[in-house]
């Protein structure tokens, strides 16, 4: 028992941030663009994030991550989608971009120390009734507040890609953008609309990382959490639900340290900080053959 | 400090980035998404490492060579990593060479705190190299080392096998349409690709074993700032031609030179360096894009 909810927290924590940045990055996806610069608008949503919430607010502190993680989406936007760059070399060059611009103004802002620096942080809210729920309850129901705008927007975003007019025209562009645009759908608004809101949720991701967790700024802290986001978007089926299933999943193998710790298992402690991308790599081997991916995904420039 | 040590100084820095901007040209080339040269650069320092330190004692000439090979081969290992990955489950190599950069972090990290660390256990990082085993200094009076000497030849040499071999126009026709490729029969491609994800990866390594050979003269964390990253800025501004890569290498040796200097003279982040390379990377694409045709030897499709 005391060793099973420090994993169950684990869990819900790391799989918090991803399955913002992972659901963003489905959205973005379904519409056939896939922006490798998900990395990019995580760290400048950390940045934006520790910026705003310097403030006092962690709410403003939020808006701010979502809205620093947007622009670097617009950004990867105008390049992919307005010029139809290469979508992936332009989503590497973003997330370089980003994590150069954020690590230079935190240097010019707060000098090259900067260590000490911290925030207001977002403290935890426990739900009557639901986080007294043996074993479970406490590890997804006294969270901070925002995990609990993540548990709203995962069936919002399902029910927005699957039951409305919208979602489907989105959809469509992901499969076949030609019989879209000629069925009268506007492509390129839609696919500079859902890379915008990839953007915003990869923000916020990163807002996450600062203002509910760390309490601190550090450069190149989104750590490939954008790289992994996309990988649970593979993993997910490219469907909401199923990227917050696989973020679970995977908060859950990166969790185990607690697991074996509590064991007492002897690692050196470089084997749990690896163990992410290592599950990364497995569970996209894993599903070998049965990924479902939108069929124009990354190639919008040869539909055109 | 006198004009020829600082020019020397520049072709030290552009060393290791001709190297793995021709591991990035040629991938890129063949069609493969190598993002991975940094971890592989890193496998390439670490292994080169052990070796020397390994063959402390025998003839100088011998453990260099000896090495470099090693360093190669740990390169091209860990590129097959990804490769196998790719050939055997379909994995998409953006993800999976960028989780193994990171792997490959932790995994230096790991050694120079156990296996590999200096024997007083004080420091985190190797035993300095003996004289002999340090590659020799072609410019008496600066650090110019041979590595550099070799990065050229090895450039010039690709650049003609490129050219005048069936296996580089094999490369390129893979690179410019696998499918097209594939249907004139007389081209493997997915054997082609895993070789070209090898060479890609032992150039890398190279470039890791060279450095630690050449500049380092030790293994510790932090070693590369990013070297692998930049890669790519090297490749693309070149068009990915190998002999191009040269001039490129040597340019952003001088813009990083630049970076050091600002930031010691002017108090400049040198973090603005990757901020400059992802803007030139982005100018090249959008030149690119706005002339109506892809980088050369970028794929058709680079779906998931």
């Amino acid at each position: 028992m005391n060793a099973l909810e420090p994993f169950l927290e684990g869990t819900v924590r790391t799989a918090t941030p991803l399955a913002f940045a992972a659901l963003g990055e489905t959205v973005a996806e379904r519409s056939g663009v896939i922006n490798i610069g998900l990395e990019g608008a995580i760290i400048a949503g950390a940045f934006g994030g520790f910026v705003a919430a310097g403030t006092g607010s962690v709410w403003f502190g939020f808006l701010g991550a979502g809205l620093a993680g947007m622009t670097i989406s617009a950004l990867f936007g105008l390049f992919a989608i307005r010029i139809r760059a290469d979508q992936i070399i332009t989503g590497t060059a973003i997330s370089l971009f980003a994590l150069g611009i954020t690590a230079t103004l935190y240097r010019q802002m707060y000098g090259a120390e900067g260590a000490a620096l911290s925030i207001p942080t977002m403290g935890v809210v426990e739900i009557p009734v639901l986080s007294s729920i043996p074993l479970v309850g406490r590890a997804f129901f006294a969270q901070p507040p925002v995990a609990y705008l993540l548990y709203a927007l995962v069936p919002a975003v399902w029910w927005w890609m699957y039951r409305t007019n919208a979602g489907l025209g989105l959809r469509a562009i992901g499969e076949d953008p030609r019989a879209a645009i000629a069925a009268g759908i506007p492509a390129a608004r839609f696919q500079y609309l859902a890379v915008l809101f990839g953007g915003f949720l990869g923000g916020i991701a990163g807002g996450v990382l600062v203002i509910a967790q760390a309490g601190s700024f550090a450069e190149g802290m989104s750590a490939g959490r954008g790289f992994i986001a996309i990988a649970i978007v593979v993993l997910g089926r490219w469907h909401p639900l199923g990227a917050a299933v696989a973020a679970l999943v995977f908060g859950a193998a990166s969790a185990l340290q607690y697991l074996f710790q509590a064991m007492g298992w002897n690692l050196p402690y470089q084997a749990f900080l690896a163990l992410p991308y290592v599950l990364t790599l497995l569970g996209l081997a894993g599903i070998a053959g049965r990924s479902a991916a939108p069929a124009s995904l990354g190639r919008w420039q040869d539909q055109h | 400090m006198p004009e020829v040590a600082l020019v020397a100084d520049m072709l030290v820095r552009a060393t290791p980035l001709i190297l793995a901007g021709l591991a990035v040209a040629i991938a890129f080339k063949g069609g493969v998404f190598n993002i991975g040269a940094e971890g592989q650069l890193l496998a390439g320092a670490a292994a080169a490492t052990a070796t020397t330190l390994a063959l402390s004692g025998m003839p100088g000439a011998f453990v260099v060579t000896a090495a470099a090979v090693t360093g190669a081969a740990a390169g091209a290992l860990w590129a097959a990593i990804a490769a196998e990955l790719k050939r055997r489950f379909h994995v998409l190599e953006i993800i999976s060479t960028i989780m193994l950069n990171f792997v490959a972090i932790h995994l230096v990290s790991y050694l120079v705190r156990g296996p590999l660390q200096e024997p007083t256990g004080i420091y985190p990082q190797t035993e300095t190299f003996p004289l002999s085993a340090r590659l020799p200094v072609v410019l008496p009076g600066t650090r110019l080392h041979l590595g550099f000497v070799a990065a050229v030849l090895i450039a010039i040499a690709l650049a003609w096998v490129m050219k005048n071999t069936a296996w580089g126009f094999r490369v390129k026709a893979i690179g410019s349409s696998p499918r097209a490729a594939w249907s004139t029969g007389a081209i493997a491609v997915q054997r082609s690709s895993f070789m070209v994800f090898i060479v890609s990866g032992a150039l890398a390594g190279l470039a890791g074993s060279i450095e630690v050979s050449g500049v380092t003269f030790a293994l510790y964390e932090n070693l590369s700032p990013g070297h692998g990253y930049t890669a790519i800025a090297v490749a693309l501004i070149a068009a990915l031609n190998p002999a191009a890569v040269i001039a490129s290498g040597i340019f952003f040796g001088i813009l990083q030179t630049g970076a050091t200097a600002m930031q010691r003279e002017f108090a400049i982040p040198s973090s603005l360096a990757s901020v400059a390379e992802a803007a030139l990377i982005l100018a090249v694409l959008s030149v690119a894009a706005y002339r109506g045709r892809r980088l050369p030897g970028l794929p058709r499709k680079s779906a998931a």
